[in-house]
Parts: C-alpha cells; structure tokens; sequence
C-alpha cells in the first residue's frame, strides 16, 4: 500500500522545463511513477521528453487528473507554485525546492493545514515507495522494497541508513523525507500516524537531528499512539550551540534543541536510538527479527 | 543574518519605533565628535555580535566629549567573549524608570509567531520564563491574520502594564511586528524597553535577526553583513559559497548533505578525534566545487587529517573522485586524506583513486572503518 507516494499518483511536475525539474521529472517517470503533466507559465503546449507542459496547475487537473504536485520552482517563487497547487485542488504537495523564506513557508503552512492538504517540505528529497513511485530525488536504486518505514529531516543521511538496511536484506515500504527547514509540512508526527495505518509498514526508522522540538513530539505520539515499533537515530551531537549546520533548521537556540535532549526524550519513551548510521540498522534488523 | 545593536535600531526607527539620538563611530576621534554633535551626557557602546557586552566593560556612559573619547580607546578592540569590538554606538544617554521586555520569535513548533511582553526587563529572559513565568505575557499571532490591537491588549494586560503606558506600548508592539514581517525577521527583541520618568518608551538595546534566505528581497540589509567579524575560513567560505562551520578540533570534514555531515562530525568524535569543521559540497557537486571546498578546509592550519564522506545520489562519486585528483594537483595538500564513497559510480570513483595512488590518500570501504582511519591518521584526540 504504501503512504504519500502509491500507485494512485498521479503526478505534476511544476518547473518542469527546468534544468533540475526535467532531470528528476524524466527519473521519476523512468522508474514508473504515473507522471501526467509539468506546469512552466509561458510554456504551456511544449512537451519535455513526451510529457506534455500546461501554463497553469488547474488545466493539468482538468485534463489529466492530476493528484500530486511537485514543486522544482526556483526560491522566491516557490510559495506561489504551493499556493496554486493547493487552489487547483491537488492532494499532495512535495516541495523540493531550498532556500524559500520562512515568512513565506509560515502563510503557506497556515493556508495548506487547514485545507487537509498533505504538504510535504520544502527542502526534502521526496518520498519514495520501492517497486511502486518515486516522488523527488531520492536515488531509488540504494533502497529495496520491504516492510520498514523510514523518516528523516535529512537526504543523503537517509541514503546511508537505506543502504544499511539493505545490506542487511531489509527494505522499505516508503522513505519519507519531509525537509531540513525550520518550517515544513508534514512533521514527523503526520508520518508516524499514516505508517501506523499502513498495513504494509511493520518498523518505522526515523531519522532526527538537531533544531526544533518535532523529535520530541514524535517521542511523546509514539509512546502514546502507536503499536509499530520505532528505531531512531539523532544526528549533530558535536554541532555548537547558535550556528546553523547546512540545514537552515538545523540549530541549536540557547539550550533547545540539542541531539543529546532529542536523544533521551526517545529513549524516555522507549524508543531505542543508534549511536551511528550503523548501529541504528543494526538495532533496526534486531527489531525486525523479533516481529 | 545576526544584525549589530545599530543596524537593528536603524531598522527600528524605519518603522516608527522610538530610539535614541545616535551614531556609528569607528575611532575614539570619531566618538569623541559623536559625542559633541549629540551632545552629552551619552553612552558608548561595543557593537559586537554577543552578549554581556556591559559585564564585560562594552558599555560605558560618558558625562563629557573627553570622558567619550578616553571610553572608546578601551573599549575599541576589546574582545568580548570572542568577539572583538571594531565599532561602537554613541547614543543620547537616557533617564531610565523602567525596564520592560518584548520580543517577537518564529516559534516552529506552533508554525507562528511569538509575542513576549513582560515588565521584568533588562535581565536575562529565559530566567524570568522559568521562575516567574506568571510576569511574562506571551501571545501567538497567526501569520493570516497579522498582529491585532487584540494581541496588543493580552500583551499589555498580560504583562500587567500601567493603563497610561498601553497605547504607546501597543504602537511600538505592532510597529516592531510590521518589521519584523516586512525584513523577514526571525527574530525582533527590545531588551530593555525603556520607560522614562516622564512615561516615555524607547527601544534601548536591538536584537535582530534576519532570514538568509530572504536577503535577496532586502539587498539593503544584505549590505549590512560585516564580513571582517567572520572567521577568516568563514569568511572564505562564504564568498565562495560553500556551506561551512569552523570549529575547533584538528580532523577536517567534508561530505555531501547537511544531515551525513552532521553524522560524520558524531562519528569522528566517538572514534576520539575532534572535528576541525562542518563542510557541506552539497548536492550535485562538480569536480571544480570539490576543489573549492577543500581549500576552505585546507585553509584552517589546524587540520592534521582529512575525510571525505561521500553518499552518492545525485552527487557522482567519481565526480568526486576527480574533484579530490584535481585539488591534490592544485593545492599543496600536506595532510593524508581518507576517503568513502558510497552509492551512484562508487566504483568507478574507487577505482579512479586506485589508478592515480596519491601518496597520501586512503580509500576506506564504511563510514566507520573511515573514521577510526582519520582520527589515527590525525594523531588521536587533541
């Protein structure tokens, strides 16, 4: 079954025309995601590699019943791209783009939320469901199918745990990667909830790292709400306080949000954390094992 | 973007909120003429980006042009917690009643923002917050709605104001949130909000922070950021756009994704070795943008080893790979580096390593084999 990306998608691709947007469009497409459509204003009846481009999101709707959006729009236009996404009434929103401001992504979240609209990023990877779509740039050919759900705020930390577990012989029932901003769609929460609906996810691994309280909220849902269990790893223990790591939400503010604090809030609720990428799939198999 | 004491208070008087008569001066002959076109008594104050600046001696009040002057020779160049004060403020010296507190955060785990009055101004805020959370007022504003007279009147009421002070406070409350919206602020901070003995509130101190990434609508305030205040490596690293941290072990670190740069940083730690930075090619890098990087890197005399951790996806390693041949021919590289490449065409960029054997590289297969390799190679912890 998988979540947010399934075989029900069916995908258009805003900045399609672009360097960036062609590239990731023609891969997700290669590797069998229903993609329908792209969106450039201006460039409506052009194709990129057979897809056909409409000016605007709400023909892609009327004609080709589009369902998933994702954005590829440079920064500063990106906000607009979610918006009109969200107007035309797609579903889902997977917002890729870095380095939108976060006044912006502040009105979106708060336009999209109450709408019911899944929103996933900005600045994530995407979402990938081995064997069914792919959704973003995660490289699908590092993962294999299976029964664990994974989450991070992070790409390529990801990509290192996917490996992991696939050395191991474990797979993936969906890769989630919902973004490295201060401000993002779907928290880690919104996550856990549809993979403990999921039939297909038996073991979630979550993927955390310093900034923000969403790891800690996550501990507190997973003590409280779910039967799946769930293995995760922290990231940053030697990032120094007030100094932004490469992810604008990756930072320590005063005392708050630091690994070690993310760490023991799991741990409080009784989820096991992994010391390194490693240890984390390790623990991860030995979790599987005992199902 | 962290914003100096001055640039906040010029973005405050922009709009509309009451500050203090001043000006910027760069040598005591500057503050002393500060001082005399303001006219004193004034204050003297170091513009440095932390803060303690008044235990630390940063901030001294001047009764005479000369007192101005002979503060400024101490307090220009002083080094306060690390940061050294290359720039003072002259202001009108106040008569102070009060001290208030008011700020506005983005608060992420709400997704709003966040308004916080309280009368126990001047001191540190996240101690009132704990021991007398009942004097600090603090209101949510969604961003859709904008910051209402109704938000002003909780603040107010909530911080248990004085009624006469209510109509000034609320005006500088929404002024102070029309500019915090309006320069993409992250975060907005009067400590203290004066009251004068004649009921009159000022703005006395600024702290502001504003989105990087939103400088490219604000090309005004992107003109404020001062270079020289950055770490030399920082500094290099920011005009050539690379994504960098310094901090202050000796085993270098690169890779690609802030999330396996962070790892790695942890790994190399619990290995005994003491990351020397925080250094993200990220996504896509190209052979040039390699060689880049590991300039910066290079650059920090306190590097004794090097580790590239690579996880392909949309970055190649054999891109990678070259990268790390072309610096080896360009840059004098006198520190051995160990390199793990996983993921798309590691093999070919293992074996691109292998063929050119540069002496002083060393391929390792995981991330932790990688890292136990580096902090050996650097000579343990320290």
């Amino acid at each position: 079954m998988a979540i947010i990306v399934t075989a029900q998608t069916r995908l258009v691709v805003q900045g399609i025309t672009g360097r960036e947007g062609s590239f990731h469009a023609g891969r997700n497409r290669d590797y069998g995601t229903n993609l329908v459509a792209g969106v450039t204003p201006g460039k409506g009846g052009q194709s990129v590699g057979g897809t056909p481009v409409y000016d605007t999101v709400a023909e892609t709707v009327a004609e080709h019943d589009a369902n998933t959006a994702m954005v590829f729009v440079p920064p500063r236009f990106a906000a607009d791209a979610i918006y009109e996404a969200v107007d035309a009434g797609i579903q889902t929103v997977v917002c890729i783009t870095e380095g939108i401001p976060v006044h912006d992504m502040l009105r979106v979240y708060n336009y999209v939320r109450p709408k019911g609209v899944t929103l996933l990023g900005p600045n994530c990877p995407g979402a990938l469901s081995p064997g069914i779509a792919n959704v973003g740039i995660i490289p699908a050919q590092v993962f294999a199918g299976g029964r664990i759900g994974l989450i991070s705020r992070s790409g390529t930390l990801t990509y290192q745990i996917g490996k992991e577990l696939a050395d191991a012989g474990l797979g993936n029932s969906t890769i989630v990667g919902i973004g490295g901003d201060p401000i993002v769609g779907m928290s880690f929460i919104d996550v856990l909830a549809r993979f403990e609906a999921d039939a297909d996810t038996d073991l979630v691994v979550l993927v955390g790292e310093i900034g923000g309280d969403e790891e800690e909220k996550a501990a507190a849902y997973i003590a409280r709400h779910m039967t799946t269990p769930v293995v995760a790893y922290i990231a940053g223990f030697e990032a120094p306080p007030g100094k932004t790591m490469g992810h604008a939400g990756a930072i320590i503010s005063g005392s708050a949000g630091t690994a070690q604090g993310k760490k023991e809030a799991l741990e409080e609720c009784g989820v096991r954390v992994g010391s390194s990428p490693t240890e984390t799939a390790a623990l991860a198999t030995e979790a599987f094992s005992r199902l | 973007m962290d914003l100096y004491e001055y640039q906040g208070k010029e973005l405050f008087a922009r709009f509309g909120l009451p500050v203090s008569d001043g000006m910027v001066a760069d040598t005591p002959e500057q503050v002393r003429e500060a001082a005399e076109q303001i006219g004193a008594p004034v204050m003297v104050k170091a513009q440095v980006l932390v803060g303690g600046r008044g235990k630390a001696g940063g901030i001294k009040r001047a009764v005479t042009p000369d007192d101005a002057e002979q503060h400024a020779r101490r307090i220009l160049g002083m080094d306060i917690h690390g940061h050294v004060a290359r720039r003072v403020w002259v202001e009108r010296s106040s008569d102070i009643d009060r001290e208030y507190y008011f700020s506005i955060t983005l608060d992420r785990g709400a997704k709003q923002s966040l308004c916080m009055l309280t009368t126990a101004g001047g001191i540190d805020i996240e101690q009132v917050a704990e021991q007398t959370p009942e004097k600090l007022a603090r209101v949510h504003v969604d961003p859709m709605q904008g910051f209402q007279p109704h938000h002003a009147r909780r603040l107010c009421f909530g911080a248990g104001l004085p009624a006469e002070e209510i109509k000034q406070a609320s005006k500088i409350m929404a002024d102070a949130y029309r500019a915090y919206v309006e320069t993409d602020a992250m975060l907005v901070e009067i400590n203290p909000l004066i009251v004068t003995p004649d009921d009159g509130l000022r703005a006395l101190d600024s702290k502001y922070t504003v989105d990087d990434n939103a400088l490219f609508r604000h090309p005004d305030i992107a003109a404020m950021r001062d270079l020289e205040a950055l770490d030399p490596q920082e500094r290099m690293a920011r005009e050539r756009d690379v994504t960098y941290v310094k901090l202050d072990g000796t085993v270098g670190i690169l890779g690609n994704g802030a999330g396996l740069v962070m790892s790695t940083l942890d790994v190399v730690a619990q290995a005994g070795g003491t990351p020397a930075n925080f250094l993200d090619v990220g996504g896509g890098a190209q052979a040039d943008q390699i060689v880049t990087a590991l300039e910066v890197l290079l650059s920090n005399d306190r590097v004794r080893a090097v580790l590239f951790n690579v996880f392909g996806g949309i970055t190649r390693c054999d891109e990678v790979a070259r990268g790390i041949l072309t610096a080896l021919e360009q840059l004098h590289v006198s520190v051995p580096i160990v390199v793990r490449l996983d993921g798309t065409n590691d093999e070919e960029g293992r074996r691109l390593l292998a063929d050119a054997a540069p002496p002083n590289v060393v391929v390792e297969a995981t991330m932790l084999g990688a890292a136990q390799k580096v902090v050996e190679l650097a000579g343990g912890a320290g």
